[in-house]
């Protein structure tokens, strides 16, 4: 055995994001030695920031919405391209996952008859996201942090995974390092649920945090798992843009479900143009319909705000292309304007949206009860990522499973917001159950000396290379932005095939840099060191990106090409999927999405 | 552009001094960003925590000129910059490394304190109707992002080092969003004030006025708690009365 620490699991969570509680909630519940790892303090991690709420079809806003509803409006939202069966299990289980959440001590805001409150989101026909304020994370994170604490599970805070370890095909183990002080440890596991979120920090506009650079993705794929998805990131069309030090930060799409509109320059609501067809005859046709939908009139059709996130970014592009747009490069989100409809409109905004108000105050200096605000998209979510099976959540590795953000399937081209917290719950259970009973049919596996030694060696280089430095060696923050600015400029909204291919030239070309990175300093909490080690994630996933968007010849969701406007229906019986080849080479193949059993077909078609 | 200077503590559990960095400054600029732009040009291993950048995850205290605050929402045109800015961890907790400290305690603190234990559901389908009113309260105290600032701030655990007998503010917030939380059954009264050395605190409200998500932690949380306590346990009629009122 090498001589680092070594612990024992029966299921080692990688992650503690909402997937990664939930799922280490199951797995213990289930009887077995769980292991948590994260890499910020618990009750850090993204799920925090989630704002406007999760997805459930309760139906105690209105009854007419049921499973079948809230299963169709994902599968429109991911334009047919989902894992229907992962829709399918979503729909119906993220009721009682909601549920269980109050019975733990969530507190979510309430309807008059006393039950969870649900409000509207784009994309979902009735109002489907129980919430609390625009906090609806925090509620989340913590009453699973709170609960989990009393289960037996064993955290480590401020670790990071680097690698996995595994004995021919299967995953046994993990390799990391603490970052107080820089110490390596090696975590033996039968089984690996990996929740490690998205992949944000590929891009230099962004709503996420540094903690998402692929890492779930990047060891997934290395560890031999198949990758699908991955040209469909989420743009996401509110983020703030002034001033500069705040841009990309969220402005949650509550906003516009509380009765917020877009407009340009011009004072011209401009959503109400280019509607797209599958969406018409849901969508208000005029201001005051699409207002008396916000407040709940049944017999409304949302505004044309509420249209899915990938369009209402791309009409926000189009306006600022057009010359039309704000001062600062965006366009007006207005939720002032309410103060028209009803009295005490400040007062509603302040209660409704708290942390919207607060958040423009402090860092913009603007109340947004009084003025509009200027937002514009940002790189926020991506649906791609591991291979999972629909029921168990398992990838092709064998003991290697994957919840959340970093798992793929559920969103198709385009997530529906809301969506994304109840995954979260629905599959980090089933991750969690799946887990724990694969860990309880295998042996403990071997770990191999050799594999641990290379990735210790391979950790330290910027440190062994600095000390043999010469003048002009970089450091790792350089080669990170110049990697955001390659996938901003090159891979982002509105993509083309001559953009994509310089891409891959300079990621080619950033990943000789990234070898040569220099860094400075002792292993204790150096932020040097494991932005150093995070370039290799960030480098992967910006390929697999590059190289699923090259291949999608046509645009649906998130996915967007300026030489292929449009969607294709053959493209469109297609999944795009990456492995790793042995020559250490990215695969690409496009493989066929199974067909729907007819009783799924039959709700599309009905609910169409 | 204009340049700040930035006086940051540089150092860990065996002592260190602060440094000093001038970086230049834009409009909107927040002091994490400054730290970043410090970090990324001129010392890549300055240690700080940061999540979300936008108030919401709490990872990010510090203390900046001497007051505790959430580095991501403190603007640097709110700071006079003509004289050096100071950046010091939180001075409560033992020192890791620059900025960042061990705030391990908190989480085992939160461990001993007994768990959420609800009613019956009130509806067959494991559901229970609550009113709005009567979980405004509770949901004011669950806004809490576990910052810590007001735990650093408070004397009891910063000057008198009692971290032992007293749980701190933070906790008191935790202890009350359990305790008036309306479908709660658990009792915590006592360990309040055994463990959880309520008694400790005099109100001196330093914890309230650093609370990011403006909680008013010591009128709306630690005094109703108090009050309890006396009600529970020097109070015999009262607690015979108690008995036969709904819990609020
Ligand atoms: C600002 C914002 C608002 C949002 N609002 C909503 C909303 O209203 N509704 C909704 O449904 N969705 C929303 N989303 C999306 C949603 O919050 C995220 O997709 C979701 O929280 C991801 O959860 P997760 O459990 O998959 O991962 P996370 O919560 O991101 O957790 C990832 C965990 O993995 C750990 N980790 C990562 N890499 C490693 C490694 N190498 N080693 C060890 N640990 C590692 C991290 O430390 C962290 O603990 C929002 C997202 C953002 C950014
Ligand atoms: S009011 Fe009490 S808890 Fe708050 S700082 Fe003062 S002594 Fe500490
Ligand atoms: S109560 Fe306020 S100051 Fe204390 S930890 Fe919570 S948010 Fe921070
Ligand atoms: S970084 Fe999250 S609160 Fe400052």
């Amino acid at each position: 055995m090498s001589n680092y620490v070594t612990l024992e699991y029966d299921v080692l969570v990688i992650g503690a994001g909402g997937a990664g509680l939930r799922s280490a909630i199951e797995a213990s519940a289930a009887g077995v030695r769980v292991g948590l790892i994260c890499k910020s303090l618990l009750g850090k991690a993204h799920t925090v920031m989630a704002e406007g709420g999760m997805a459930a079809a309760l139906a105690n806003v209105d009854d007419r919405d049921n499973w079948k509803v809230h299963f169709a409006d994902t599968m429109r939202g991911g334009q047919y391209v989902n894992n229907w069966r992962m829709a399918e299990l979503h729909a119906k289980e993220a009721p009682d996952r909601v549920r269980e959440l109050e019975a733990w001590g969530a507190v979510f805001d309430r309807t008059a008859d006393g039950r969870i409150l649900q409000r509207n989101f784009g994309g979902h026909r009735y109002p489907r996201l129980a919430h609390v304020g625009d906090r609806t994370g925090l509620e989340l994170i913590r009453t699973l942090q709170d609960h989990g604490i009393h289960q037996g599970i064993e955290v480590h805070m401020e670790h990071t995974i680097v690698t996995l370890l595994k004995e021919s095909d299967r995953v046994v183990g993990a390799f990391g390092y603490d970052r107080e002080r820089g110490r390596f440890k090696v975590f033996k596991a039968r089984a690996i649920v990996l929740a490690t979120g998205g992949i944000g920090r590929a891009y230099r506009i962004t709503s996420n945090s540094w903690e998402y650079t692929g890492d779930g993705q990047s060891l997934a794929y290395h560890a031999g798992a198949e990758l699908v998805d991955m040209e469909f990131v989420q743009f996401h069309p509110t983020g703030m843009i002034w001033p500069p030090s705040v841009m990309g930060i969220l402005v949650t799409e509550g906003v516009r479900g509380e009765g917020g509109i877009l407009h340009n320059k011009e004072g011209k609501r401009f959503m109400f143009a280019g509607i797209p067809d599958a969406y018409k005859s849901q969508t208000a046709n005029n201001p005051e319909e699409g207002w008396r939908y916000t407040q709940g009139d049944k017999n409304a059709r949302r505004p044309p705000e509420l249209l899915t996130r990938d369009h209402v970014a791309r009409c926000i592009i189009e306006e600022v292309k057009a010359g039309r747009g704000s001062p600062h490069g965006g366009v007006f989100l207005d939720i002032a304007w309410i103060k028209e409809k009803i009295p005490n409109a400040a007062e509603h905004i302040k209660k409704k949206l708290p942390s919207m108000y607060h958040q423009f105050m402090q860092l913009a200096n603007l109340d947004i009860t009084k003025e509009p605000m200027e937002v514009g998209p940002t790189t926020h979510y991506i649906m791609g990522g591991v291979r999972v099976d629909a029921e168990t959540q398992m990838s092709n590795v064998p003991g290697l499973f994957a919840a959340g953000e970093v798992a793929a399937g559920l969103h198709g081209s385009n997530r529906l917001g809301g969506n994304s917290l109840s995954d979260l719950l629905v599959f980090g259970k089933r991750a969690g159950e799946f887990a724990a009973q694969f860990s309880k049919e295998s042996n403990s596996g071997q770990i191999s000396d050799a594999q641990v030694e290379g990735a210790a060696r391979e950790a330290l280089e910027p440190f062994e290379r600095a000390a043999k430095a010469t003048a002009n060696a970089e450091g790792p923050y350089q080669v990170q932005y110049d990697l955001q600015e390659t996938m901003q400029n090159l891979v982002g909204i509105v993509r083309r095939e001559e953009e994509m291919v310089r891409a891959l030239d300079e990621l080619h070309k950033l990943s000789v840099r990234a070898k040569q990175v220099i860094v400075y300093g002792h292993r204790e909490y150096n932020p040097g060191w494991h932005t150093a080690i995070d370039l290799k994630h960030l480098l992967t996933v910006s390929e697999a990106i590059t190289r699923a968007a090259l291949a999608r010849k046509e645009s649906r969701g998130g996915h967007f090409r300026d030489d292929f406007p449009n969607k294709d229906s053959g493209e469109g019986k297609m999944n795009i999927v990456l492995r790793k080849e042995a020559d250490g080479s990215m695969h690409v193949s496009r493989e066929e999405i199974p067909e729907m059993p007819p009783d799924l077909e039959r709700i599309i078609e009905e609910m169409k | 552009m204009k340049t700040a200077v930035f006086k940051i503590w540089r150092g860990d559990a065996n002592g260190g001094d602060f440094s000093e960095f001038a970086t230049e400054i834009s409009e909107g600029m927040v002091v994490l960003d400054a730290v970043h732009a410090i970090q990324a040009q001129q010392a890549n291993d300055l240690a700080c925590r940061w999540n979300c950048k936008a108030g919401k995850c709490g990872s990010c205290s510090a203390e900046i000129n001497g007051v505790p605050k959430l580095m991501c929402m403190t603007r640097l045109d709110a700071i006079p910059l003509d004289k050096p800015i100071t950046l010091e961890p939180m001075r409560a907790f033992p020192s890791v490394r620059d900025l960042v400290t061990d705030v391990s305690w908190n989480f085992r603190v939160k461990k001993k304190i007994k768990k959420f234990k609800p009613r019956p559901p009130d509806a067959p389908d494991g559901t229970w109707r609550i009113s709005q009113a009567d979980i405004d309260r509770v949901q004011e105290f669950r806004k809490c992002i576990e910052c810590f600032l007001c735990q650093d701030v408070c004397h009891v655990l910063r000057d008198h080092h009692l971290q032992e007998e007293f749980i701190g503010p933070r906790y008191l917030v935790f202890a009350a969003a359990l305790e008036m939380h309306p479908l709660d059954t658990e009792d915590r009264l006592s360990e309040l004030k055994q463990a959880g050395g309520i008694g400790y605190c005099n109100i001196t409200k330093c914890c309230t006025k650093v609370c990011p998500e403006n909680i008013t932690i010591t009128d709306n949380a630690i005094i109703p708690l108090k009050e309890r306590v006396v009600d529970e346990f020097y109070d015999p009629l009262g607690k015979l009365l108690k008995l036969f009122r709904p819990k609020t």
